[in-house]
């Protein structure tokens, strides 16, 4: 074998580990790591927002209502499902687990917030659903229509929901709620403002919502 | 052709390419910024609804209304309770940092807890509340057996209310008089005030807020005497209406800092000044002629202040020039509302009756007794009703026999309560031993004076019980704890509110279930009384604390139940006081200490930075303190230039205090604020209870200073002890 034939093999050597090294990482960043970094949880009680929508009156707020101090109350509180459910309605594994083991102990019932934001982040729903008139959908998506609640992923790094990065891991977000970075808030603020700025780089803005 | 370490160069930087490409630095590094601004090992306070509950706060004696802000059941912060007519809205240090002592969890006794290791070493074992009940059931039950049923007593923060009555009915039905209170300035007016109107029992309060001339000798207006969110409020008032403040201190306390006029005058010689000013205003005739005109004996008391206190007579002693005596002493009497005040520091300790005496018949002479802005004599409030009940000749033999601490019989047959016998009785064995000790909100072990005689009269008793909620000094040298909520867990009136002048009722009550495998005393007490005996039983037909409370306050419940008080703002005190100024008055004791070997006088001193008296200091309130009070775990005693001189003492220094009754090693703090000879140690430091951020930091005052007896009403009449100090 020849000086150079033996330089070519080397080269092709180098060649198929580079290329090995690129195609097994593009294969662990893109497919290994978003599984390794989410950890998946079911909720502790199947949950399905259709059903509910349709007997309430007064849609979402019906049950994620302002309190008279306009503070937001978020997910429920037992108290309120109890207003109903307080005997079992209807003979689903579900209900009789719901009313067995959170009514009938009074146990708050753990549930996993798809949507909460860590703790440095502040943010107001009155500011933004009573007076900036925003739906509910923009931010949280048809949640009030789906029939079952899907597993929550818990990021093991952070403890943050993954709906905060959004499913895709590229971060590439198609609909309004498909991600709630702060990138997502600056994006709506400048389209509804029509500034080509966002409160977020006015004076002292970065304590509008990390106090 | 072979691997060798180019390829795996090759592999590496085909992978640095690819991972670029990959969302998986990008997002990692997302999430660094986003683990590293929160900490997992960070609580994050949980979210809920605002709420907020009124309540009455007793951590002292000032009976504020709170607020509790919570979130969800969750108690977040102690407000001051705006409608509440003691402290308007505000709040003191103690209050606000009073979920300390809910949520300390290392200072909480969690359960009930029986000794196993040696008395004081900490070593407990958790036993259940059937347990712990029939354990006292038993051991009571054995005394009464041996017909020894005045050989149990009890030392008790107060003797009002619905849970103290209670204790108070188990043991006159168990056949004990040895209930003993702990004691107040307030006892020692009390006996001032029998001595002059005849009045017993009654309940001294002043009206501050409508005076517009507070004569203080040594009161801590502003440290933590009376109401002190109460104090601080009336003393803005009297700023705002241009009022005087006139401060008689040995020591420039923040009172005597705020005050018009600064007598700095030589400890223990306040009561001559009192009398010194009482001769100036006979003197010059200016006392209230209708006043003295229904009482009697005021030309004997002329005789007496005139021979033995003319202000010239007395400067020296005093260390306050004749002509300040007189100019004061005229400028109060000729005020409208004028009222002197006394009940050294934050009012802990009686004081003698010369003292209280003095300030009485300042007051008499100016014709304030029951009038605005001055001195008015209250009575207890009577909602307490109970049935009589009848006791089987177990309790009726026990009751027969005198208290233990020599009061309310033979030479003390006025005085309610005399705590500071009662070491000095176990120890002597005075007619009979003390077979078994119940403490409730009260931590003798650390407030009383001479700490190392109470340790040993407690070594000497068999049986020691204590409800603290708290691991303090006296729980830690208890056989036996039975823990009570701590006052946001439960339900409890509080008749009274220190020095206040209107009737007032505050209902304390739970803002947050127990926290901890706790009981409520009354429930405790009536658990136990229905075992004991029948007789005993029957004298508490209640099936928990809560009826109890509810049966006695009756009519008034609905509306302590809403608004956490009720008031009469309208109430006057009857106008008419059958008053007698005394002719002659004994003097009171000398401090104890050579003064040859004693070179200085020790005072205490208090500060509303740091609570003195059942309940430690909360650490919030502690890290307010300055650190010329307490450096690193180092208490700092206060001397003046002078004496740091004379001693060859440096400044933050440590130094070797010493009194008759012990020793410790201090710093010295060099402040032309406290005169020459005088040492001012801070008082409220110095546990050896409750957890490390309690602990061990400073020393405890009480241990170095005894008592004295009152030669008249036989209550503690020291203010100071004599001592030395050297460098160390």
């Amino acid at each position: 074998m020849s000086d150079s034939d033996e330089k070519n093999g080397q080269s092709g050597i180098i060649t198929l580990f580079f290329i090995l090294g690129f195609i097994g990482s593009l294969l662990l960043g893109w497919i290994i790591f978003p599984e390794l970094l989410y950890s998946k949880k079911e909720q502790p009680v199947a949950f399905n927002h259709a059903l509910h929508n349709e007997e309430v009156a007064n849609g979402c707020e019906s049950c994620h209502f302002f309190r008279e101090d306009g503070t937001f109350s978020g997910v429920p509180k037992l108290a309120q499902c109890v207003e109903c459910h307080e005997e079992p309605i209807g003979v689903s594994e579900a209900e009789l687990t719901f009313v067995t083991d959170y009514v009938a102990k009074g146990r708050e019932v753990p549930w996993l917030i798809y949507s909460k934001q860590p703790d440095m982040v502040f943010f107001s729903h009155a500011a933004h659903v009573k007076m900036g008139k925003q739906d509910c959908v923009t931010c949280h998506g048809h949640i009030g229509e789906s029939t079952s609640l899907k597993p929550y992923e818990e990021n093991r790094f952070t403890g943050v929901s993954r709906d905060i990065w959004g499913g895709n891991i590229a971060g590439i977000s198609m609909d309004s709620w498909d991600s709630m970075k702060m990138s997502d808030c600056d994006k709506c603020h400048k389209e509804l403002t029509g500034r080509q700025t966002s409160v977020q780089t006015q004076r002292d803005a970065c304590f509008v919502c990390h106090k | 052709m072979k691997i060798d370490r180019r390829s795996f160069l090759a592999f590496g930087v085909g992978g640095a390419v690819g991972t670029a490409i990959t969302p998986l630095p990008w997002k990692l590094m997302d999430d660094s910024s986003i683990w590293s601004q929160n900490w997992p090992w960070t609580p994050v306070p949980l979210d809920g609804a605002i709420n907020y509950q009124p309540s009455v706060c007793t951590l002292c004696k000032g009976g504020c209304g709170i607020n509790v802000r919570k979130i969800d059941d969750r108690p977040v912060k102690i407000e001051g309770l705006k409608a509440n007519p003691i402290n308007k809205g505000g709040i003191c240090l103690l209050g606000l940092s009073g979920l300390q002592l809910l949520y300390g969890e290392d200072n909480r006794v969690k359960s009930p807890l029986k000794r196993v290791g040696k008395r004081g070493s900490g070593k407990f074992k958790k036993i259940s509340w059937q347990q712990a009940i029939t354990e006292m059931v038993e051991k009571l039950g054995a005394i009464r057996l041996k017909a020894q049923s005045h050989t149990l007593a009890c030392i008790s923060e107060t003797e009002l209310g619905t849970t103290a009555s209670l204790i108070g009915r188990f043991m006159t039905a168990f056949g004990s008089k040895n209930y003993i209170r702990t004691p107040s300035f307030l006892d020692s007016l009390e006996a001032a005030i029998l001595k002059t109107t005849g009045t017993s029992a009654a309940q001294v309060a002043f009206d501050f807020e409508n005076s517009d001339y507070i004569l203080s000798f040594g009161s801590g207006l502003l440290e933590g005497w009376g109401s002190p969110v109460r104090m601080f409020m009336a003393n803005s008032a009297l700023e705002d209406k241009k009022g005087t403040l006139a401060q008689a201190e040995p020591r420039l306390s923040n009172t005597a800092a705020k005050a018009d006029k600064w007598l700095p005058v030589n400890p223990g010689t306040e009561a001559d000044l009192a009398f010194s000013m009482c001769a100036v205003i006979i003197q010059k005739a200016l006392y209230n002629t209708n006043f003295t005109a229904a009482a009697t004996g005021l030309e004997g008391f002329k005789s007496f202040v005139t021979a033995n206190y003319a202000p010239e007579k007395i400067a020296k002693s005093t260390g306050i020039k004749a002509e300040v005596i007189t100019r004061i002493a005229t400028s109060f009497a000729k005020a409208k509302n004028p009222v002197a005040v006394c009940g050294k520091g934050s009012g802990d300790t009686p004081g003698s009756l010369k003292e209280s005496l003095a300030i009485v018949c300042l007051n008499a002479l100016v014709g304030n007794i029951n009038k605005k802005g001055g001195l008015w004599l209250t009575s207890e409030p009577d909602y307490i009703k109970w049935p009589e009940f009848i006791n089987d000749d177990a309790s009726t033999a026990g009751l027969q026999k005198n208290r233990i601490d020599s009061a309310q019989s033979g030479k003390y047959k006025d005085t309610r309560f005399l705590l500071n016998n009662f070491a000095d009785a176990v120890l002597d064995d005075y007619e009979y031993p003390v077979n078994a000790l119940m403490v409730y909100r009260a931590n003798p072990m650390y407030t009383m004076p001479d700490s190392e005689k109470v340790k040993k009269a407690f070594e000497k008793i068999p049986f020691v019980m204590s409800f603290s909620s708290y691991m303090d000094e006296t729980a830690l040298y208890s056989d036996l704890i039975l823990p009570d909520h701590v006052f946001l867990e439960r339900y409890e009136d509080i008749p009274f509110a220190s020095g206040y002048t209107k009737p007032y009722i505050g209902l304390a009550r739970p803002v947050v279930d127990p926290l901890f495998d706790t009981m409520n005393t009354g429930d405790v007490i009536i658990q136990i009384a229905k075992r004991i005996s029948n007789s005993i039983a029957g004298a508490f037909p209640w099936k928990d604390y809560e009826t109890c409370l509810k049966e006695t306050l009756g009519s008034m419940w609905a509306q302590l139940e809403s608004q956490g008080f009720m008031t009469d703002q309208s109430y006057t005190p009857p106008s008419t006081v059958n008053f007698t100024f005394p002719d002659k008055i004994a003097d009171a004791p000398a401090i104890e200490g050579d003064r040859g070997k004693y070179l200085l006088t020790l005072v205490p001193v208090d500060s509303i930075r740091i609570n003195c008296g059942y309940i430690a200091n909360p650490p919030f309130a502690t890290k307010t303190v300055d650190d010329t009070v307490l450096f690193e775990n180092d208490i700092l005693v206060e001397i003046n230039p002078a004496t740091a001189k004379s001693l060859g003492l440096r400044d933050r220094k440590k130094a070797v205090l010493e009194t008759p009754k012990g020793k410790a090693s201090v710093r010295v703090f060099i402040t032309d604020g406290i005169m020459p000879g005088v040492v001012g140690m801070p008082k409220g430091l110095g546990h050896f209870g409750y957890d490390s951020y309690i602990a061990d930091k400073g020393v405890n005052v009480n241990a170095l200073i005894g008592s004295l007896e009152d030669p008249e009403t036989g209550l503690d009449a020291a203010w100071g002890i004599r001592a030395k100090l050297s460098p160390a």
